[in-house]
């Protein structure tokens, strides 16, 4: 036989395999197993609405909620179908400008003291539904005061939630859209959260 | 942000390592029974016997290095057209839920070349641009045969060194039958569902609407996500499935799957030479490799680590405090995302779980490194192997000037056709890079494509090719480089980066299966002792640093001083 046909029958032959039979062996065996997990962690809201998913961030911009992290996706923040980064350089003034600014935007909020740098930088998938422990209690006195919460009610919610990760490599942090949820279940919401 | 522990990560890294070496030594002796047919006897045997029958092929039926690689340029040229074909028609082929169109011709050819090669670098975005057809049966065959492609030649270089007075290096056919029947099919599956247990999706819904928040509804995109993710780890190709890759949630949603998937990345490189240790029958220098490749990555990711730990200063001035966390995601943390980096450019792999153009300069500057001392340092599956064995090559030939021998390496004779075809293998690529990175900057196409300004934008158009002539496939990701000039001239690159390199090895291990082996006499130079470890560092490192100081000196260098300056 000459090369050319057993290459092109091998190919044929591991071409079957790994792109059509393996794809669809994990998708079975991932639906049945893990169908929530398959189907992207989706949380429902009232009715067939989808609310978001458990792992993708989402855009959170009213001072009743505790806002994320800053998102440079294409088109608008937290587009969830079009993930990316800045990609702008540490020496980059267009990246101090738009920190000072963030900074800036905190300040008027009442919000003293170092900022953590993770509230004001975008993540590299602009998707990052996480914010460090820290960033979110900073938070508290703001949304406290939107919502009239007692801010050390407010503060046990927010610990409540926090996640400390198994390996040590961050900090706690916390799910900002399962917090916002959490807030609107327990003080009444504007039809943003899941409830 | 809570301020990261050294000491504790530093820690964490050595566990994880140390788990990295003890799989690597298990894994590399399953190697080694895959490819001497210890396990064509078992449950998969019928298939692999099958195979062979279909294609009139049989395992002793071996051939020369000259056939040998004819084989595998011809497999992967049929590889290539298939995909290109793909990529140009995909609109009109099923599993296209959200209808995206054909690539444009230069688009389609850059990918096609770009999957073939192992590179995966993507001038496109998977969430926007690719159909779920294309990302089954167009990328993720490709990222299985690719890397069964370099393994099969490292296993045939291995041959080449270890066998004496034959013309026969091995059988393609069967080699990378072996590798997918045996190696990454049954690894990637396992993997896959792990990853899908931890929220990698999995499925072919058409884009969900969400509330997205406060600021109006979003689609999240979906698809067939860990299938792709697992062999993209594990064949060290590194094609995101979405745009930001693995910093995306749906590719890599925890802490934990990003140390399992850092794991499925070493693992098959970090192997190989455990693999070489036993069908050379001489352990310690499969352990002398892997020590070479280990303390480069330890001082790769210490440096990347301090250099973020050091951290940002024209940032803390505007009153931000912790690590600079631009490009990157909470949930890693800095030793996540260090090791990530590190890992994914010492090997070929090029997937990242942070955008490398936002890391601080000196940081940015060590996955460039990694991949300019030709990936050397565990390497891409199989690739990565064989650009080691050149770098053995060259050492044992300067080393052999310095004591007035002849160059030798277990027994074999390094002539003049051996150091000429280890020299093609390092210096290609990095001519590649220089040459290249020096067109690009006389005309406007260079300086059109940089995002960021000053010594930074060097650095953007410097990685890319250098990440392409690798075929590493990360990137500075601000550069754009979907322009003709780009897509074009980083085909040839990566094509030529891929298949120059590894058809010279394959000439390399056919010269040195010819040879006889000579009996190790007093004056013969140890390869398998501290000395020549250290030896083997020293070399990889000069041939590395000094071909590329003054690229780097005008790069990431001059934009430390500029950042420390605060300029």
């Amino acid at each position: 036989m000459t090369s050319l046909r057993s290459a092109a029958i091998l190919f044929t032959l591991l071409f079957a395999l790994t792109g059509l039979a393996y794809p669809v062996a994990v998708l079975l065996a991932a639906g049945t197993a893990f169908p929530f997990q398959a189907h992207g962690s989706l949380v429902l809201a009232a009715g067939d609405r989808v609310a978001g998913s458990q792992l993708i961030g989402e855009n959170w911009t009213l001072p009743r909620y505790f806002q994320g992290r800053p998102s440079a996706t294409s088109g608008a923040p937290y587009n969830s179908a079009g993930s990316g980064g800045s990609n702008l350089g540490p020496t980059n003034p267009a990246l101090v400008r738009v920190v000072e600014f963030r900074v800036q935007a905190l300040r008027d909020l009442g919000i003293e003291g170092p900022i953590p740098s993770d509230l004001v930088t975008a993540s590299g998938s602009g998707l990052d539904p996480h914010l460090s422990l820290e960033a979110a209690l900073l938070q508290v006195p703001v949304v406290s005061d939107a919502r009239g919460i007692p801010e050390d009610q407010l503060r046990e919610r927010v610990l409540a939630l926090a996640v400390y990760p198994a390996i040590p490599f961050s900090g706690p942090y916390v799910n900002v859209a399962a917090l916002n949820r959490e807030l609107d279940r327990w003080h009444g919401g504007d039809g943003y959260g899941s409830s | 942000m809570a301020i990261p522990d050294p000491l504790m990560d530093g820690a964490t890294v050595l566990g994880f390592l140390l788990l990295v070496s003890i799989s690597a030594v298990l894994f590399g002796r399953y190697l080694a029974r895959v490819y001497s047919g210890g396990l064509s006897r078992g449950p998969f045997g019928k298939i692999e016997a099958g195979i062979y029958h279909t294609i009139g092929t049989e395992p002793d039926q071996e051939s020369g290095w000259r056939q040998y690689a004819k084989d595998m340029l011809l497999f992967n040229g049929i590889g290539f057209g298939v995909l290109l074909v793909i990529l140009l028609i995909q609109g009109f082929l099923p599993l296209n839920p959200m209808g995206v169109p054909g690539f444009e011709f230069h688009h389609a050819l850059n990918i096609a070349v770009s999957f073939v090669t192992n590179t995966n670098w993507q001038v496109y975005s998977g969430e926007t641009a690719a159909s779920y057809l294309t990302q089954m049966a167009g990328f993720t065959v490709q990222n299985f045969l690719s890397a069964a492609t370099g393994i099969s030649v490292a296993i045939a270089v291995m041959r080449g060194i270890t066998r004496r007075t034959t013309d026969r290096i091995g059988n393609f056919w069967v080699d990378l039958t072996r590798t997918v029947l045996y190696v990454l099919l049954p690894v990637a599956f396992i993997a896959a569902l792990v990853l899908a247990s931890q929220g990698v999706i999995q499925n072919l819904d058409p884009y969900v609407e969400t509330s997205g928040g406060t600021a109006g509804p979003r689609l999240i995109a979906m698809g067939p996500v860990a299938s792709q993710e697992a062999i993209k780890e594990l064949g060290t190709n590194g094609g995101g499935f979405f745009n930001a890759n693995a910093a995306h949630p749906f590719e890599n949603p925890g802490h934990l799957t990003n140390l399992f998937e850092i794991f499925l990345i070493l693992l098959i490189p970090a192997s190989l030479p455990f693999t070489f240790g036993e069908l050379s029958g001489r352990r310690r220098e499969g352990i002398a490799i892997f020590a070479v490749m280990l303390a480069l990555f330890l001082l790769a990711f210490a440096g990347l680590y301090a250099a973020e730990w050091y951290g940002n200063p024209t940032l803390a001035r505007t009153g931000v405090s912790g690590i600079p966390m631009e490009g990157k995601e909470v949930r890693f943390g800095l030793g996540g995302t260090a090791l990530y980096a590190v890992a994914t450019t010492a090997t070929s792999c090029g997937s990242v779980n942070a955008m490398h153009d936002s890391l601080t300069p000196l940081a940015g500057m060590v996955p460039l490194l990694l991949i300019l001392l030709g990936e050397a340092v565990f390497g891409g599956a199989g690739s990565g192997f064989y650009t080691y064995l050149a770098f053995i090559v060259v050492a044992v030939f300067i080393a052999g000037l310095m004591i007035g021998r002849t160059p030798e390496y277990l027994g074999k004779k390094m002539e003049r056709r051996e150091i000429t075809m280890a020299v093609v293998v390092i210096l290609v690529p990095t001519l590649l890079v220089l040459l290249f990175t020096a067109v690009a900057l006389l005309i406007p196409a260079g300086a059109q494509a940089m995002l960021n300004p000053g010594p930074h934008g060097l650095s953007e158009l410097i990685y890319a090719y250098t990440s392409m002539a690798n075929n590493n496939g990360s990137a500075f990701a601000g550069f754009d480089a979907t322009t003709p000039f780009f897509t074009l001239t980083g085909a040839f690159v990566m094509a030529v980066g891929r298949f120059v390199p590894a058809v010279a090895m394959l000439a390399l291990a056919g010269a040195l299966a010819e040879k006889k082996t000579v009996p190790s006499s007093p004056g013969t130079l140890p390869t398998a002792t501290p000395a020549f470890v250290l030896w083997m560092i020293f070399v990889i490192v000069i041939v590395g640093v000094l071909t590329f100081f003054p690229l780097l000196t005008m790069g990431p260098v001059a934009e430390h001083f500029r950042m420390i300056g605060g300029i």
